[in-house]
């Protein structure tokens, strides 16, 4: 593996501006590390659903726009890329609100240190008209 | 310098996905599950970009669009499985 590191580095000149790129993904990774410490050490999925949704966007945006920014710098535009990032910024809240919304709705507990759910006020109303009708 | 800041960078992912693992497995209900498979698929995203920075390939970057619509697709429904009961709701009113 070093070997073909080594091969591949080898071919081109490293610029000093690569180095932005770069520190780009390493603060990304960051973010997803924060945001799995989150997910091991809250108590309930909401909780974690907050820490996962924000702290892992925020960590695959900054990777992936380190990426486009490596290879842009090398004189390689990547529309593909360019969609991906696109496409994960757009998704991820959306998937993370229907886990959520998902979770609620079949009745997952809340931690038992929350101190407040005002929904479960709205659902029960709905629940009761629905009865009525 | 620069292969050693990506290295250290896909350490910290190893990490988060082993944290993700973790919780796919012990997750006490199904939508903590799922949150773990969508947390995965994203830090999937991120290794296979840090993977393309590393050899120097531009190859890898359907991969990266693709595992992201995949993984929003199961996301998607496997939430509206738990939700409903049906992934594909028909119409039956009529």
């Amino acid at each position: 593996m070093h070997d073909i590191l080594k091969g591949v580095w080898s071919l081109s000149v490293i610029t000093q501006s690569e180095y932005i790129a770069v520190l780009l993904i390493l603060i990304g990774t960051i973010f997803s590390f924060l945001s799995a410490v989150g997910l091991i050490r809250l108590p309930d999925i909401y909780t974690r659903s907050h820490a996962l949704s924000k702290g892992s966007t925020m960590g695959v945006l900054f990777t992936l726009i380190g990426t486009f920014l490596f290879f842009m710098l090398e004189g390689f535009f990547s529309i593909r890329l360019f969609l991906g990032i696109f496409f994960v910024f757009l998704t991820a809240p959306v998937a993370a609100h229907v886990i959520v919304r998902a979770a609620y709705r079949s009745q997952v507990p809340l931690a038992k240190v929350s101190v407040q759910d005002d929904l479960k006020k709205v659902m029960m109303e709905s629940d009761g008209m629905k009865r009525m009708e | 310098m620069m292969q050693g800041i990506l290295i250290c960078s896909l350490g910290f992912l190893s990490f988060a996905v082993i944290a993700t693992i973790y919780r796919l497995i012990k997750g006490p209900s199904a939508p903590d599950r799922i949150q773990a498979l969508d947390a995965l698929g994203i830090n999937l995203i991120s290794g296979v970009a840090i993977f393309s920075v590393l050899l120097r390939n531009t190859g890898f970057f359907e991969v990266i669009l693709l595992i992201g619509i995949l993984s929003f697709i199961g996301t998607i429904a496997f939430a509206r499985y738990l939700e409903r009961g049906v992934v594909i709701e028909r119409n039956h009113s009529e």
